[in-house]
């Protein structure tokens, strides 16, 4: 079994990564968070727009989403502000089951210089606290890698998606968790991937999944989402239709894996190892931040024309088959495939080396995404706020 | 064999992928078929970019693109051999 270093958190998971995050609750609580970033080295804050007046499932969601960012094993420790204590409570208490450090502070009452003050204090104590944990030895089974392609073209379908798939097939048989999502991108290859479930009852849960986002895209839309899907980005690189996209996109769960289950947005496995569908949108941050709230810690990254992606604490590994991407934006590209298209490389042996990169990534090489700053967390907002 | 021009996935596709930078019409194409490791022959009738799909035999129009093995859309012209498919003449069957 191949083997990486990695930080063996309190409730068993192993973590790439150990940052001390600063997370807001809300909107309000950006500039308090990034001020606490900014007063103590080595924190990370998150800051994004959402948390006021939502409710119901949208409200769950942003829940499940913040929570599970900080209970993410490549999260030593957890500062959250927000706007008032009740919510920040709700998910200090969501991050803290996880047995990790974490403190929560509210600004009514208090003004944002109180409440910077006395978060940056903690901030620091976590800080020194998270710096001397040491990498331990850990299987590859205890990696949780999940997989999302982006600005894709016909390269992907032909090379970059099946390296990728081909990175599925073997984790797989080797007792790892997986994850690819991207319900809407999967029109025109649905039954065909329902056919790819564990099970006939997995895969029922599946096309019903598929049908109820199909049936929302089909109740808004204006067009025949020609520049939506496919973007213009995959339009110039020759994808033509949502049924084309589909089946490449769809090489990147390989050939013999079978998912187990249908995961909602941002929620955790729960059936132990194995590949796992989740239901997210298919634009790459929305379902970055979703497949690292639930847990998974590297990222796969598929592209052909070049997105640029990242996320703030999972290390996102860019893959391309398109030469032209590798020699105008080679920075952003962590494993060129395109020797693939030339029949220099064989798909096993670009299965082979992202294996390899994935752990080397695991211990500690940052990629590409990293390097450039590249930390982009969108929350998926399922409707209107109240 | 040298590195194809055009790959196709499956065999009963009846369009490949331009592989190279740059197809201007009236070039000899070499295409390598994935499935089967076959190779094919033919000629290209337009400027066609790499990524962009090159169809393999004569397609009438109303008719269905398969790629992968699968359908992919339907024509809204008909389209020769060794022409340039793409949003000009093939079109998604939902949405």
């Amino acid at each position: 079994m191949p083997s990486f270093f990695g930080y063996h958190r309190e409730n068993g998971r192993v973590g790439v990564r150990n940052h001390v995050i600063i997370l807001p609750l809300d909107d309000l609580s950006n500039a308090a968070s990034e001020a606490v970033a900014n007063n103590i080295k080595g924190t990370l804050a998150i800051p994004h727009p959402y948390g006021r007046l939502q409710f119901g499932a949208d409200l769950e969601l942003h829940f499940r989403t913040l929570i599970g960012t900080g209970a993410n094993p490549n999260v030593a420790a957890v500062v959250v502000i927000g706007i008032e204590p009740g919510w920040t409570k709700r998910v200090v208490d969501g991050i803290a089951a996880t047995g990790k450090p974490v403190q929560g502070f509210a600004i009514e009452g208090n003004g944002d210089i109180a409440t910077i003050a006395a978060a940056s204090r903690a901030a620091k104590d976590f800080v020194h606290w998270a710096s001397e944990l040491v990498r331990r030895e850990a299987d590859l089974k205890d990696l949780w890698v999940s997989v999302k392609c982006g600005e894709s073209d016909t390269t992907s379908g032909l090379a970059s998606n099946p390296t990728v798939g081909n990175f599925v097939d073997k984790v797989d048989a080797l007792g790892a968790t997986t994850c690819f999502g991207e319900t809407s991108e999967l029109t025109g290859a649905e039954r065909v991937c329902a056919t790819r479930a564990a099970s006939p009852a997995v895969g029922e849960k599946f096309l019903k999944t598929w049908t109820e986002y199909n049936d929302f895209i089909l109740a808004n839309k204006t067009n025949d989402l020609s520049e939506s899907q496919p973007t213009k980005g995959n339009i110039e690189g020759g994808l033509t239709t949502i049924e084309e996209k589909a089946f490449g996109n769809f090489q990147k769960i390989g050939k013999k894996a079978r998912y187990v289950d249908v995961l909602e947005p941002a929620q955790a496995p729960t059936k132990g190892a194995g590949l796992y569908f989740m239901d997210t949108s298919s634009a790459a941050a929305e379902c970055v931040t979703l497949q690292a709230a639930a847990g998974f810690a590297v990222h796969l990254f598929p592209t052909g024309q070049g997105n640029v992606i990242g996320n703030p604490i999972v290390p996102v590994i860019k893959i391309t088959a398109n030469p032209r991407t590798v020699r105008t934006m080679g920075e952003h590209v962590d494993h060129d495939v395109s020797g693939i298209l030339r029949r220099e490389l064989t798909l096993d042996a670009a299965g082979d080396q992202l294996i390899a990169l994935t752990l080397r990534t695991a211990n500690g090489r940052h990629t590409a995404a990293e390097v450039l700053g590249h930390r982009e967390f969108v929350l998926t907002k399922l409707y209107r706020s109240a | 064999m040298p590195a194809p021009d055009f790959i196709i996935h499956a065999p009963e596709d009846n369009v490949g992928v331009v592989v190279v930078e740059t197809v201007e019409a009236g070039k000899p194409l070499i295409g390598w078929v994935m499935d089967t490791d076959a190779t094919v022959a033919i000629e290209a009738l337009d400027r066609i970019p790499l990524g962009h799909k090159v169809a393999l035999a004569d397609i009438a129009e109303g008719a269905t693109v398969t790629k992968y093995g699968h359908d992919i859309g339907r024509t809204v012209a008909a389209i020769g051999k060794g022409r340039h498919v793409h949003v000009h003449n093939l079109k998604t069957k939902r949405w």
